[in-house]
Formats: C-alpha cells, structure tokens, sequence
C-alpha cells in the first residue's frame, strides 16, 4: 500500500504557511482540444485533419496517475473545477497569498519547432485566460520550448507586456544541457525583461535519463531529476551562463534541495582542479549558485528534523530556498508544507521575502497593492 | 578558530599508516602492445587491424580531454620512460612504500574490454587483461591485487571468465564499468552476481565506461569539470538500479564497491530514495525494505576524490550518516587527483574510524579479515 505521510519523524508542528507565495502549483494540463480555439485557422485545421486536437498531451516525466503525482484530496472532489481544487487546496487550506502555476505541458518538448511553438502560445493563452483572468491571486509562468531559442525568444517578446506573467518555464531535460550557447537567446530576454528562469523536472526524453541508460521504474526516473539538476547547475556555471548574464536568475523546481551541499562542496573542489579549462569562472560554483540560484522547498527529501537541520547548515544561506506546495504532487499530508526544522525565522524568509527577492514583478504587485 | 585544520604530523601518520589498504591504484602499460602476448594470434591480428569499436566518435582517446597528460600527477612519470602506473618498482617506492601500502587493489582502465562492441574481441581483451594484471603487476609485488575484468554485455561470457579463476586469491573483485548499455541493475546482469556471490568475489564499479549515452541526464557537458561531476551521478543512478531492481533483494551477501565516485552525495540520495519509495513501492514489489537499508548493508564506498565541506568539520555530518564502517580508503595513484592518506582527511577521526577507514573495512569487503 502507498502511503505519503510528512515523516513520522517530524514530531513538531509545521510552521504555518498562511500568507505565502507559492512558487510551484500545477494547474492540470489542457487537453489539446481546450487549445483549439488559440491556434490560427492553418494550425486549427492541420490539428482536426489529423486528429491531434483529440491526443493527449501529457509527458511521460510525470505519468498523470502515478501515487507521487496527486495526493489522494487534492484530486478534483465530483464537479469542482480544476481552479475550485487549487483555491481550496493552495488558498485556503494552505493560505497562500500568491501562487505561481507551472502548466507542465508536451507543447515544450515536440519536435516540431513550429508546432511546439504554437502550442506553447496556446497553452500561455489559456493559462491567462482560464486562471488568471479568473482569480487576482494567481500568477503565470511563460510556457516555451526551449527546442528553437528564436521561436521561444519570440513568445516571452509577445507575453512579456502581461505583468502576471512572472517567469519562463523551462523543463530539465532537453536536446542539450541548458547552459550551452544555443539557448543563451533565451537568457538575454529573460534578463532584459528581468524575468527569472525556471528549470522544472521532467522533459523530452531525447535521450536516456541516466548516464547508464533508460531505468526500469517511475520511481527511478522520479529519483534521477534531482542527479539532472545538478547536471544543469553545472552546465549554467561551466558555460559562462552567469559570467554573461550577470543579472540573471534561475529557479530550479521540484528538483529538491538536500542534495545541495554535497554539490557545492564537490563541485568547488572540483573546479579548483580545472579552473584553467574554464577560466570565465571567476568564483566557486558555490557562490555563483547561491548568487543567481533559487530552489523550491517540495520535495524536502528528508527522513528526520535533524536532517534538515543540518543540511540548513551545510548550505549557510537563508536566500537559496523558495516556498512551494507544488500542488497536487504529493510530498506532504495536510497543512505540513513547511516541516519545523525550516525554523520560524528562515520560515517566513522562504514563505515571502525570499520569492519576493526572486520575483520583481511579485514585488511591483505588492507595491501596487500597498499604495491601492 | 574552530575550523582550523588539525592536520597531524604527516611523519607520524606515514608510520601510523603501515598497513594502508588501497582500494584504487591505476596500472598501465608501457606500450600499447603490451597485451599481445595474451591475445590469440587471431585477437593480435584484429587488434592491429581494426583495433577498438567503441561506442563513442574517438578513436583512440576519451570524449572530455583531461587536464594533465595521462590524467597523471605531474611526478609520477617513471624515470626509465613509460606512462605513469607502468613501472612496478617505480609504483614501489613512489606509492606503496612511501605511504605505507600493505595492499593494493589494480583496477586497470585500459583495454576497455566491458566497452568493446565486438562482444568476441571484448571477451578476449578482459582475459588478456586479467592475465597482464598477475603477470606484470601481482606476481614481481605481492601487494597488489587484481581486478577481475569481465564482459559485462555478455553476462554468459563473463561468468565463464569468473569461473576460470575465482579459486586465484591474486583477484580481489570483479570489476564493472557504471556506464554500461543498460543499468547494471537490471536482470540480464544477474548471471554476474549470481557468479559473483557463488565465488565470492565482491564487485567494484570504478567510474567510467563507454555506453554510448550521454555522460549526463541533461545531455552531453561540453567541459571536463562537467564530466568528471557526472561520475556522481552515474553512480547515483547506479545505486538506484541496483536496489530498486532487486538485486540486493535476490542476492542479499553481493557487496557493491563505488570507486572515485564520491561519498557526500549518499546520504541525501538515500533520503530521497526512502521518501520516493513510501510514495511508489507498490511498483517495485521485490523491494522489502527501504532503499537506505539495502545501500547500508549491501554497499561500500571508495574515498578518493575526498569530499572537502566548508567548513571541514561539516564532514563529520557525512561520516555519521553513511557510516565509518562504510568507507574504504583509496588513493587513485598516479592519477591528478591523488590523495596522500597523511591528508586526505581534513578532521579528526577517532583511532578505531582510521583503522576501519584505513584497512579494517576493505579486509572485510574484500574477505581477507
């Protein structure tokens, strides 16, 4: 039997998450058929003759129905609607003041550039129009496929004036590591426009998962996102991501966070070794990631207090780590979002003023909201 | 200041070291046709010929240039010519007698007989390495143990090649490369840790190999320091094919090496196995117990490149969570990123952690206590 408690280990109340800003909630993806009417009569067409407004696109990173990816009351009760479920359960269970949707949708990984393209509009101009149209506390991430950097340049252009838009969304595996030059495009828009990247796990599975080929189970390939990660944060500092992009910020989602130290402390030792091979990479990896770096607190793969605790201070950062329920995956039972071990002082840190620090258009709002 | 390093006399720890186990000593040829001899005339003739069918786009050296010639340290180039690792009585007195090596385990690098696409020309490269290894290295220093080579990509072959020497205590483990075609986890493997547990015979899974994937989940690095990263999460994804395959479930006495893969990263990786396990196991069935208990009792790890925390003491965290019974000294002689067992460790240990560390862990692994 399944079975996802918080850890029975957690013997301390949760920290209460009243008033934060989820950084990582997941409206159900749309069937393609929900997209139709944001495509032009061409791509309208193309989809209906060849039935694809009828398929699926749901991605394989996140099998809609495993146990891991909908705790069992987060599922939709009979007739409520998606944005219902997500008002119940991130507002007001949770009481959350802001939440950021990350739609995870197959638009950001086809091979087609021009028909990933109009997807991911597609599903940029739903998400607008289906959830932030309809409740103020929600705000967007913009959908791109990072396949063809011109045509995702084009799409953050094109929704960049929308200030609820508040970061492009990236998925963690994709033709090539992200810190490589063929996605820098991507980068200078998202810093001329101040906007944060995400990099969400899951992806396109051009190749396999591991560097010792495809895995068997879910449940490995689950696992694997946190090794891909780190694998991305190398590429962003071994590339000269950062060096280029001074202003630049990363959000990596749903990829966990314990593991952190252990890469700082490898990767740092490792670069001292071959500085010369990189020399654009004038600080440590660890002080570059914890400049332009920000990781989701779901899933806070821990067992016990005590090894969060100390992994709060092998990092020796209180900027690194964002709110997040990542809603409807299950990492946590009732309102345990934010175990004890976080300390209420680094609580209210990760609750707010961390995804404000990280988010300037969260910021402006708020300022607006003040001054109303 | 508390993080100051208490670093002892390193004489004192050369003299305290007598008895070092190394777990991760790097022999090489003198020259690439050193192997001949061990091949048939029909291999000789292949080898000369077509040479090596990799699955890669270079021939004749690695995807990621290292940063040192032979990925060696600077001094380690034998006065009488020769790659670094090629020259016993050299190893001898640089290495062995230096810091107080009672035994070395080889674990040879070249010859690549698990990465050959040509399965026949692979099976007989593994047993011309097993053979050079005694023949070179074992038999003129008794120190030095060898590391049985196998095919892994043709398991039946590589149970005969265990088989063929399993009574030979001059072989300390069998030796398997973590990039494989497929995760070594899954069963078309068993047949090796069947013969593994049948013999005996632990099995050390050195980073590298050839497999033909990506060296990363995220794709190709372009730059070594990405590369060399990789190796942890190889063996990250590795540990995971073993346990949630159920090899440890099926044959629970396998004991599992990880060398120069890293250690820091374990104890996370186990919690985040554990909770992913509470969520899914109804889809590994096989499984008994949590991830973290089968990484406890069924896996060591080698500890060289040593893990360096800021500050040092946050190591004591690590040690605590894997365990010191866990851990096996290496050194990765002549290789770069050698480290000197007078300095490897930049924290306290307690007697008994730096004799289990030392030698008391690698006898047991590899039965010799």
């Amino acid at each position: 039997m399944n079975h996802a408690p918080s850890p029975s280990n957690f013997t301390a109340e949760p920290l209460p998450t009243r008033g934060g800003i989820d950084c990582d909630v997941h409206p159900p993806a749309p069937e393609t058929d929900a997209l139709m009417p944001y495509l032009d009569d061409f791509w309208r067409q193309s989809f209906e003759m060849r039935g694809f407004n009828r398929l699926n696109l749901a991605m394989t990173a996140s099998p809609p129905n495993a146990p891991i990816n909908k705790r069992p009351d987060w599922v939709g009760r009979d007739g409520e609607a998606p944005i219902d479920t997500v008002r119940r359960a991130v507002f007001d269970e949770l009481g959350a003041s802001l939440a950021i949707c990350n739609p995870l949708h197959g638009a950001q990984i086809l091979h087609s550039d021009d028909m990933g393209a109009v997807l991911c509009r597609a599903v940029n101009d739903w998400l607008a129009e289906h959830w932030l149209d309809r409740d103020s506390r929600l705000r967007g991430s913009i959908v791109i496929s990072a396949q063809n950097a011109e045509l995702a340049v084009e799409e953050i252009e094109r929704r960049a004036a929308d200030t609820r838009f508040v970061q492009i969304l990236l998925l963690s595996m994709n033709d090539e590591p992200l810190g490589r030059r063929r996605y820098w495009p991507i980068y200078e828009a998202a810093q001329r426009h101040d906007l944060p990247v995400a990099i969400h796990a899951g992806g396109s599975y051009r190749h396999a998962p591991t560097a010792t080929g495809w895995p068997s189970h879910v449940i490995e390939d689950y696992i694997a996102q946190a090794a891909i990660a780190e694998s991305q944060l190398l590429s962003l500092v071994a590339e000269g991501v950062f060096a280029r992009f001074e202003a630049i910020r990363f959000v990596f989602a749903e990829t966990g966070f314990m593991w952190v130290p252990s890469f700082f402390w490898r990767a740092d030792k490792t670069w001292r070794g071959t500085r010369a091979e990189t020399p654009w990479i004038k600080q440590p990896p660890s002080e570059l990631v914890k400049r332009h770096v920000r990781f989701t607190i779901q899933p806070a793969d821990a067992l016990e207090a005590s090894q969060i605790e100390r992994t709060l201070v092998h990092l020796d950062c209180d900027d690194l780590l964002l709110y997040a329920s990542d809603f409807p995956h299950w990492h946590f039972d009732g309102q345990a979002a934010l175990p004890a071990a976080f300390g209420a002082e680094l609580g209210r840190k990760i609750l707010r003023d961390n995804p404000l620090a990280t988010y300037p258009r969260l910021r402006e709002a708020l300022a607006k909201e003040q001054t109303a | 200041m508390s993080d100051t390093l208490t670093i002892e006399n390193p004489d004192a720890m050369a003299r305290q070291g007598q008895g070092i186990i190394d777990c991760d000593i790097h022999p090489s040829m003198t020259t690439p046709d050193e192997l001949m001899p061990f091949l048939s005339q029909r291999w000789r003739t292949h080898m000369a010929t077509y040479g090596n069918s990799l699955r890669q786009g270079l021939a004749n050296t690695l995807s990621h240039p290292r940063m040192t010639p032979e990925v060696a340290r600077a001094d380690a180039w034998p006065p009488n010519g020769g790659p670094p690792g090629s020259d016993v009585q050299f190893m001898r007195e640089q290495h062995l007698d230096a810091h107080g090596i009672r035994i070395g385990v080889l674990v040879p690098l070249r010859g690549t007989p698990g990465n050959q696409r040509n399965l026949d020309f692979g099976i007989a490269l593994a047993s011309a390495v097993n053979e050079w290894q005694v023949d070179k290295f074992c038999g003129p220093e008794p120190r030095l143990k060898a590391s049985l080579v196998v095919t892994q990509e043709d398991p039946a072959a590589a149970v005969a090649e265990i088989e063929k020497r399993a009574g030979d205590a001059r072989y300390a483990q069998i030796l398997l490369p973590p990039r494989s075609t497929e995760p070594l986890g899954r069963r078309r493997y068993w047949p090796i840790y069947e013969a593994a547990t049948a013999a005996n015979l632990p099995i050390a899974m050195h980073v590298g190999g050839i497999g033909g994937h990506p060296a990363t989940g995220a794709g190709w690095p372009s730059y070594y320091i990405e590369e060399h990263h990789s190796q942890v999460q190889t063996m990250q994804a590795l540990l995971a094919s073993f346990i949630f395959e159920g090899v440890f479930a099926r044959f629970p006495t396998l004991r599992i090496a990880f060398v120069e893969g890293g250690f820091g990263w374990a104890p996370a990786f186990s919690w985040r196995m554990d909770r992913a396990w509470e969520k899914m196991r109804d889809e590994v069935p096989h499984l008994r117990r949590p991830p973290s208990e089968y990484l406890r009792e069924n896996v060591w790890f080698t500890t060289q490149p040593m893990e360096e925390p800021f500050p040092a003491r946050n190591l004591r965290d690590t040690l605590n969570w894997i365990g010191t019974d866990r851990l096996m000294f290496s050194t990765d002689y002549p290789h770069w990123d050698f480290d000197d067992p007078a300095h490897a460790f930049k924290i306290p240990l307690e007697d008994e952690e730096r004799q289990a560390i030392f030698s008391g862990n690698a006898a047991r692994f590899y039965g010799w206590a």
